[in-house]
């Protein structure tokens, strides 16, 4: 059989659950043997380049590119987790929502920070090619359907150790407390 | 005017992009980095308990957490008006440099290193950190592991939590650091001295002693005059957790040294309309454009900065490297600093001096009699209102400012983050690069890496603006001409 392939991404993230996958520590070299990897920012695979068995999703979604990338996930992966507070709820970005309108965000960013003294048109950064940013920040499963949540900010790298071992191996998943709870 | 549409394949990560305008010789004429995104941490913080800020802010970036942790409780500390003990300073700068030790040696095994480890125009397969293990081995592949291991079990130990700790409190620290754990931090910390000796030794093998690589470094492409940042001590000598900022002109010359609580009379932000990240300059030089030299409030925050702003080196070890560096380059001395180095490749020579002092500054602080004091806090009992608070981050100097009303709500916060300071440096090193490849409107693939390669070694962290893995974007290069026309899209798509 052929190994499992992986890939992964951050969207309205900050990377921390990618620090925490690297925190599994030596055991990055016993992944390296049990899967293949594809799409990632840890390694140099920056597109599907084939269908994927696992795609694992850092962060929410804030933004048109997030859902875009987050829709191409879904499309290229069998088995999609969501991995971690943004991903499943939205997370600390999420405070945003029902709060601040983007207006305000914008206005604050740009033309009311005490800093900003060069900007003499008032500009709020307008080019097209600049994604929108979304009316308030979606968890993935919002979006797309969701195969798997790993809880935590960020999930402990046992947590997703275990989980990962669990879906290559087929074998039941070991959820002790410890590995669970979050704070 | 016709305007590129973008193959959302490759937005696929988008975080980064570089734009590069022909003019109508088909020479560059401008060049630069769009980041496509907005933090709203400013706005939302406000309404919330001040001392729920290290613990919020930090989710700004969880490559530099603890960065986001010191720089917010520093502010509360000045917030609530109150003094840290001596043994909570202490333990706050040991888990920053056990910090430091992890955060460089990521990017040099990691993220910037496969560049000279692997080589500049090695396939970009092998351009990673397998191919770093497979050129340097696997057991020291697996020393860089155990470095990152053991660094975090000792942020787990003093902060509570590996991502994200939470150890910090207005007033000082949340727990006392026992004697059995300094032990083993001790232990750490030389291990730690000997693995930052390895790695300057294994780039004085692979990088200086290979005349192709220090032409590379010491050539045009990557070279700009600019100011420079840093913290630094009462005795004008570097410190990642707290000091004076001083600013030294592209001459070596001291522009200007100051309190942190008074960035806002040095440090102003210029809106661009194509990007989300602003840019900040020195407010008393003005900002003219994307351009080098004294008139130009232009400046540059990273390890090379700071070492170009200090008055030498605090430990020993890390000042033989410091005077190794600058004599190899040239530099004359200036007092007790040298000339700067204004080759932005040493960077990654000048990370490695300061992976070197900061496992020699925590051998230091584990060793001191003070560390395992239990009186780690005093508490706050008056509301100040306002508070800045600024330590070095790894990619720059980062400065958090808040305000609150009677009850400690916050009311307004402005952050300054690492990589943000470095945005100008960085749009003008692509410029730079753009320009001595291309002429004529002539492209090609080969050029892509060294490109890279002048923004990478900025380390830049754009996780703490954009959420995105520092050295790892996707990057995309338009070609345009002078009315904006698309002539050609470049993209490293693997």
């Amino acid at each position: 059989m052929s190994k499992p392939i992986i890939a992964t991404t951050s969207l309205a993230g900050c990377f921390g659950c990618h620090m925490s996958i690297l925190d599994i520590d030596e055991r990055i070299l016993d992944l390296i043997e049990l899967v293949e990897f594809n799409k990632s920012p840890i390694d140099d695979i920056k597109t599907f380049t084939k269908k994927c068995d696992i795609g694992i999703i850092e962060g929410g979604c804030c933004n048109s590119e997030n859902i875009h990338v987050l829709k191409t996930f879904r499309e290229n992966c069998k088995i999609l987790i969501s991995l971690g507070e943004c991903a499943r709820t939205g997370g600390l970005p999420a405070m945003r929502n029902n709060k601040v309108t983007v207006k305000e965000c914008l206005e604050e960013a740009y033309l009311n920070c005490v800093t900003v003294d060069d900007n003499p048109d008032n500009i709020i950064p307008n080019d097209e090619e600049l994604p929108f940013i979304l009316d308030k920040v979606y968890p993935c499963h919002e979006i797309v359907k969701i195969d798997y949540f790993l809880p935590g900010c960020a999930p402990r790298a046992d947590l997703i150790w275990n989980a990962l071992v669990a879906l290559i191996t087929g074998k039941p998943m070991d959820l002790p407390y410890e590995v669970v709870k979050y704070d | 005017m016709k305007r590129v549409t973008i193959d959302p394949i490759s937005r696929l990560e988008g975080h980064g992009k570089i734009e590069i305008f022909l003019n109508d010789e088909g020479n560059v004429e401008n060049a630069y980095l769009q980041v496509p995104e907005l933090r709203g941490f400013e706005q939302f913080s406000v309404g919330r308990h001040a001392e729920d800020l290290p613990v919020i802010t930090q989710r700004i970036c969880g490559v530099c957490p603890e960065a986001h942790h010191m720089a917010s409780v520093k502010a509360l500390d000045a917030v609530f008006n109150v003094d840290p003990p001596p043994a909570a300073k202490k333990i706050r700068e040991l888990l920053y440099s056990a910090f430091y030790v992890t955060d460089h040696t990521t990017h040099f095994y990691a993220l910037g290193g496969p560049d000279f480890i692997v080589g500049p125009d090695a396939p970009p397969l092998e351009r990673n950190i397998l191919g770093v293990i497979h050129k340097v081995g696997v057991d020291i592949g697996k020393q860089v592991i155990a470095c990152r291991s053991r660094n975090h079990q000792v942020i787990k130990t003093l902060g509570g939590r590996g991502i994200h700790p939470t150890g910090g409190v207005p007033g000082g620290w949340s727990k006392a650091l026992k004697e059995e754990d300094r032990v083993n931090i001790e232990k750490i910390a030389k291990e730690n001295i000997e693995f930052a000796l390895f790695s300057l030794k294994a780039f004085d093998d692979i990088v200086l002693k290979n005349s192709d690589y220090l032409n590379l470094v010491t050539s045009d492409i990557y070279h700009h005059k600019t100011y420079y940042m840093g913290l630094v001590d009462k005795n004008n000598q570097l410190n990642f957790y707290d000091g004076m900022v001083r600013v030294v002109a592209p001459s070596g010359k001291e522009f200007v040294k100051y309190e942190a609580k008074d960035y806002m009379n040095h440090i102003a932000e210029r809106v661009e309309p194509w990007t989300y990240l602003k840019f900040p300059y020195l407010k008393n030089v003005g900002w003219k454009g994307f351009v080098d030299g004294e008139d130009s409030g232009v400046y540059c925050a990273t390890p090379l900065s700071r070492l170009n702003c200090t008055d030498g080196m605090p430990t020993p070890k890390a000042q033989e490297h410091y005077q190794q560096m600058f004599e190899t380059f040239g530099s004359k001395k200036l007092g007790k600093r040298y000339e700067p180095v204004h080759f932005r490749l040493a960077t990654h020579w000048a990370r490695l001096i300061e992976l070197l002092y900061a496992a020699e500054r925590m051998l230091e602080l584990a060793t001191d009699p003070e560390i395992t004091s239990p009186d780690v806090r005093v508490i706050p009992t008056t509301i100040k209102g306002e508070g800045v608070g600024c330590v070095e981050a790894p990619r720059g100097t980062l400065t958090h400012h808040y305000k609150t009303d009677e009850n400690g709500v916050i009311t307004h916060a402005n952050l300054i983050v690492g990589t943000t300071n470095n945005y100008a440096p960085i749009s003008m090193s692509i410029k730079r690069a753009a320009e001595q490849l291309i002429t004529k409107g002539k492209v090609n693939e080969g050029m892509l890496n060294k490109v890279e390669m002048a923004f990478r070694l900025y380390d830049p962290c754009l996780s703490c603006a954009t959420h995105n893995l520092p050295g790892k974007m996707p990057l995309q290069i338009e070609i345009k001409n002078s009315c904006g026309e698309s002539l050609d899209i470049i993209r490293r798509d693997i």
